[in-house]
């Protein structure tokens, strides 16, 4: 909502700054989203009339003008612009005068003639971007009046930032009724008269469809000039208001919108037929509108049809056929109620929206549709003359204003603050709310602009709104103190972020709507969530993995010539499951990904560079799930490198995956290594253990070295498990220390050594005990796995 | 006995000639060895009277004493001054860097949902957390944002194809937070329905939601923090202090202007928008629109079985990655979702 201060200020005109007022609308919930000045600063300007044009003796493009600016003696003016011409009237800077851009104005001499002002356009007076000649001003404009004045250009433009409930502000009177009821300032309002009724000529108007449309008046006014130009102060408010002037008709219509709220039309009444109905659309009607797009209308479009046919979509938008031209002699002018219901979401459902629909589905005065239209009709009159037909009006249930209670103790609950009912009647006074008392409670019937007030948090709204937010104290808060659970058999999140982020890895945020191609590429998923409404195709279906995007990420961040990058996401992945829940179809888990790509470490000294690889990543990610048991599991995934991928179980269950991206990604998303990426469900990230203590040994442990000779391609799963259910029971520990393969070992052959710890709870081991689990470990790995005992 | 001590200055300045352990040990052996010239004393004592043996006896005793300390100081010394060297040279350039894995980082973002959770947590707020794919209800209808509603238009929404490839309109993108508050109202009701007086409801909502909007100040996908307190006395003064009281710690600024003005949401009644100014900084004196808030409307409270005559409550909601804007001066939201370790690594 868009309107000049000096127009609001006709209708009520508050002791108070520009800045103030501005300031007040905010703080009342009228935001206020921009102030603009219609000129920038300039001063001396002022009407001249042209008296005559004479060439300059010594340049081909400059005249010298003599020029009245109401001053006894005319004055002389060298003049470049194309279209100075005697008996114009156009804006002159005096001596003296300060243009916008630090533009000071002198008495000159322009070669060679003296020169006592600059004759001005609109764009070095900064009120237009271009201009093509000097600004002319009307004929009779008179000379010597300050510009400023004359063009009202110490005016302001405020942009209102609505929300969705205040469509009463909708309109310079609903502004200004807010205004008044902030300030107390008197309003007062256009005076409208019915206008007489001078021809007979009338048009039966029929409401079919009541609820939609429970009020309808039109009339008809013939001998109009369409041609006529509106004036120039509606052309004027009419601008400042954002809207373009097009023609005295349009024009009117839209003035009268502005100044009373009520959206009109003017159909040609020549090109109707019949009684005027408003009724819902009929399957297959079509109507082509004044945008020239041409509608199927739905069943549940409201129209305004004639004996031939729809003519208009009710309160959203006239039609083409129907309209009015230049031409137009005899119109009928509409002005109705029509029910938000009816309204809503209609033109959005079409692709369009109109200053019309976005006030009828807000909600319009429906105590104001007969004063808008003998308002127009005063003003079509006036500007295009005519006569005025009787005004046709069908009436039918209008919206009742229910009342609403309000108990002034659930004020005080509500707000915190006690308002005595003296203060409560004085705002809703103010308001112009009509209430009456049920002992101490107050029963108010909203008027007819107001949609937003049902019930009672309502009226607690307007209460405090009036009284102002900022008059609310702020306490600090006061609660029942209840410490919050602290679980230690859980991690949170933060945690496993830190954790992560003190491996070397940052932390990314990507979009959870990806490229199809991701889905296939990292996630085999052909089961896609896809968008309706995407608003690009790179970003049109839900990620069942947090892979594409750190895959992404890393090109990106070469392209920028980071030749290292340790990446994670924690995220919502998204896929189709008929047992999901809490939203029935789509299971939606949490998880955590990471990709490492370059050098193993920072690239540093004294260390020497090698690429990250599987077991890099592996460690990372032992690291994080610690002090769980994690098992590695060779598993072949779409996204991973089939000889170099694991599976990730705890407890047997599969948590994730990690491997090396698969070589025919690396080359499709133009990686020149390979990064090593891991995928878990956050949630079992999540289990942590309550640690419980276990006694811990006095006796010294027994030490021994172990290395045998194996299969190459025996995994050290199964050896390590092997040996954990076959050991003796003083072997506490096994692990592995180095794998070897080369000089010595045959080729197809591994070894493998082991660190075997051996201890007894209650007493020291003798040499003889720990001699023979070492023969029997080393005989099992003989049997169980045809180990050679590598000395 | 003029002999004696000139034994003891030769032999001291033969010990101090040396720095070399060995040369040391050797030079001990020519006085006080097998055939040292101290022991060849004690040996020549054999021929002298009793009397004239006590006599000399001492004084060489002495003497030997004297050796021995003056060969004992000289073997510290030496000890020491090879320590110094080995010392001296062993000495690194402590300035080279040091080795191994450098830090990552949280996303600038994640650090200031950390912050809000955390001030939060400190005056007994949980956190929640709920479903990004949302059902049309929880993100609109339970809202008191029925269908048609002009508020609807405030949000554009994301939706889903069925898998047939239709618009599925009862599927969305969760375009705000408040679906997992009422998602956490239903559960807390749930949970206490055998009571009389339910326990106070204080819960903050963080997550990402969507809207379709995409330019240098929107992001189809952004973060939001709502939070939710309900009780018997909760009322919009409450709401003023805990939102003040947030900003201010949350900038760590006592002087941030905050003021409230009226505004709208279908879920709130009254409504509120926060503003904020700074009074330093690049954005000195300037009204920032912060957060919406606003007492929880009671349609919104009888859909998860509320009583709102029996209870009041606020609820507000504001933007983590605006949040996080303000605090570290970044200018560009889009940066966000970039994931330009450029960027990233100044959050370190």
């Amino acid at each position: 909502m868009k309107f000049s201060e000096s127009w609001l200020r006709t209708f009520v005109d508050p002791a108070c700054s520009g800045d103030a007022l501005s300031h007040l609308l905010t703080m009342s919930g009228l935001e206020v989203e921009e102030e603009d000045a219609v000129a920038p600063f300039f001063a001396d300007v002022v009407v001249a009339h042209v008296l005559e044009v004479s060439k300059h003796p010594d340049a081909d493009r400059l005249n010298v003008c003599r020029v009245d600016v109401g001053r006894s003696e005319p004055q002389q003016i060298v003049c470049g612009a194309p279209n100075v011409a005697p008996g114009l009237k156009v804006p002159c800077a005096l001596p003296g005068a300060e243009l916008p851009g630090d533009f000071k104005i002198k008495v000159a001499k322009v070669r060679g003639i003296e020169s006592s002002g600059m004759l001005c356009s609109a764009k070095e007076l900064g009120i237009a971007e271009e201009s093509s000649g000097l600004l002319v001003l009307p004929a009779d404009a008179p000379a010597g009046t300050d510009i400023r004045r004359y063009l009202d250009l110490d005016d302001r433009l405020l942009t209102l930032k609505l929300t969705p409930n205040r469509a009463d502000c909708l309109s310079l009177t609903g502004v200004a009724r807010e205004v008044s009821a902030l300030t107390g300032a008197p309003a007062k309002y256009p005076e409208v008269v019915d206008t007489p009724v001078t021809i007979a000529a009338a048009r039966q108007v029929v409401l079919d469809a009541p609820d939609a449309c429970p009020r309808y008046c039109g009339r008809v006014i013939s001998g109009v000039n369409a041609r006529a130009s509106s004036p120039e102060w509606m052309k004027r408010r009419l601008e400042r208001s954002g809207i373009r002037p097009i023609s005295a008709l349009v024009d009117i219509t839209n003035y009268v919108m502005m100044e009373l709220g009520q959206p009109l039309h003017a159909f040609d009444n020549a090109k109707l037929s019949g009684a005027i109905h408003a009724r819902m659309a009929r399957p297959g009607e079509e109507l082509l509108l004044l945008n020239e797009q041409t509608l199927e209308l739905g069943d549940d479009v409201l129209l305004i049809a004639d004996e031939a046919g729809p003519v208009a979509m009710a309160g959203i938008m006239g039609g083409e056929e129907s309209g009015i031209t230049l031409d137009t002699g005899e119109l009928f002018l509409e002005s109705a109620f029509f029910a938000p219901k009816a309204i809503a979401g209609r033109a959005r459902h079409y692709g369009f929206v109109s200053d019309a629909s976005h006030r009828f589905e807000r909600g319009v005065d429906f105590g104001v549709t007969r004063r808008a239209l003998e308002r127009a009709t005063q003003l079509v009159l006036d500007i295009c003359g005519g006569g005025a037909g009787p005004v046709s009006e069908a009436l039918a249930a209008l919206p009742q204003r229910q009342v609403v209670r309000l108990r002034p103790p659930r004020v005080a609950r509500v707000l915190g603050v006690v308002f005595s009912a003296e203060r409560i009647a004085e705002l809703f006074a103010r308001l112009d709310f009509a209430f009456a008392r049920d002992g101490d409670d107050f029963l108010v019937t909203p008027p007819s602009y107001r949609f937003d007030i049902e019930i009672e948090e309502d009226l607690i709204e307007e209460i405090v709104r009036l009284h102002g937010y900022d008059n609310i104290p702020s306490p600090a808060p006061r609660g029942a103190l209840a410490m919050l659970p602290q679980s230690e058999d859980a991690r949170s999140l933060s945690r496993i972020r830190q954790i992560l982020a003190d491996c070397g890895f940052q932390e990314v945020i990507n979009f959870a709507f990806v490229e199809e191609a991701w889905e296939a590429d990292f996630a085999g998923n052909a089961d896609l969530i896809r968008l309706a409404n995407p608003i690009a195709s790179q970003m049109s279906v839900m990620r069942s993995t947090l892979l594409g995007g750190l895959v992404a990420n890393a090109v990106v961040n070469l392209k920028r010539k980071q030749s290292r990058v340790r990446v994670f996401e924690t995220g919502r992945c998204f896929s189709r499951d008929a047992r999901g829940a809490p939203v029935a179809g789509f299971h939606q888990p949490w998880k955590l990904a990471g990709l490492a790509y370059g050098n193993a470490l920072p690239e540093q000294w004294g260390t020497a560079a090698r690429n990250v690889d599987f077991y890099d990543l592996k460690a990372d990610v032992e690291m994080l799930l610690a002090p769980a048991m994690v098992r590695f599991e060779k598993a072949a995934h779409p996204a991973l490198h089939p000889g170099r991928s694991a599976s990730v179980l705890i407890g047997g269950e599969a948590v994730g995956h990690i491997g090396e991206l698969h070589p025919q990604w690396v080359q499709k998303y133009d990686l020149p290594l390979a990064p090593v990426v891991f995928e878990l469900e956050l949630d079992t990230l999540k289990l942590a253990r309550l640690p419980q203590y276990a006694e811990v040994s006095r006796q010294p442990p027994a030490i021994r070295d172990l290395a045998v000779v194996v299969d190459q391609k025996l995994e050290l799963q199964q050896l390590l498990d092997g040996m954990q259910a076959n050991r003796p029971a003083i072997v506490q520990g096994i692990h592995l220390f180095d794998v070897y393969t080369g000089k010595g070992v045959v080729a197809g052959k591994k070894s493998l050594a082991f660190r075997i710890v051996m201890q007894d709870t209650q007493k020291t081991l003798q040499d003889a005990e720990v001699d023979a689990a070492m023969v029997a470990l080393v005989g099992y790995l003989q049997q169980a796995f045809s180990a050679q005992l590598r000395v | 006995m003029q002999n004696l001590d000139q034994i003891l200055e030769e032999a001291s300045a033969a010990f101090a000639a040396t720095d070399d352990p060995d040369v040391l040990e050797q030079i001990k052996a020519r006085y006080l060895g097998k055939s040292g010239r101290i022991t060849e004393l004690l040996k020549g004592m054999a021929k002298l009277s009793p009397d004239g043996r006590k006599t000399a006896g001492a004084a060489i005793n002495r003497t030997k004493e004297a050796v021995e300390a003056a060969l004992n100081r000289r073997r510290e010394a030496i000890r020491r001054i090879a320590l110094e060297a080995r010392l001296a040279e062993e000495a690194l350039d402590v300035t080279l860097p040091g080795r191994g894995e450098s830090r990552g980082g949280l996303h600038p973002v994640t650090r200031t949902l950390e912050r809000i959770e955390a001030l939060f947590r400190s005056i007994g707020f949980e956190v929640a957390d709920g479903p990004e794919i949302e059902a049309d209800f929880h993100n609109f209808t339970a809202l008191n944002t029925p269908e048609d509603h002009p508020a609807r238009s405030m949000h554009d929404t994301f939706y889903l194809q069925d898998e047939s490839g239709k618009v599925a309109d009862d599927i969305l993108l969760r375009t705000h937070t408040s679906p997992i508050q009422v998602r956490y109202m239903q559960a807390h009701v749930a949970k206490y329905a055998h009571l009389a007086t339910m326990p106070e409801i204080r819960v903050i909502a963080p997550g990402r939601v969507y809207r379709v909007d995409s330019d240098a100040t929107h992001s189809p996908m952004f973060h939001q923090v709502e939070g939710l307190w309900i009780g018997e006395s909760v009322s919009f003064a409450d709401l003023k202090g805990v939102v003040a009281d947030f900003l201010r710690r949350f900038f760590e600024s006592d002087d941030l202007q905050v003021r409230f003005r009226p505004s709208f949401f279908p879920f709130t009644e009254p409504s509120a928008e926060i503003d904020v100014a700074f009074m330093s900084g690049a954005l000195k004196g300037r009204w920032l629109e912060i957060a919406g808030c606003g007492m929880v409307h009671p349609n919104v409270l009888r859909h998860v079985g509320i009583d709102p005559e029996k209870y009041t409550g606020f609820a507000f909601g504001m933007g983590p990655d605006r949040l996080t804007m303000l605090r570290y001066g970044v200018n560009d939201l889009r940066l966000f979702f970039d994931g330009d370790l450029r960027f990233l690594r100044q959050f370190v």
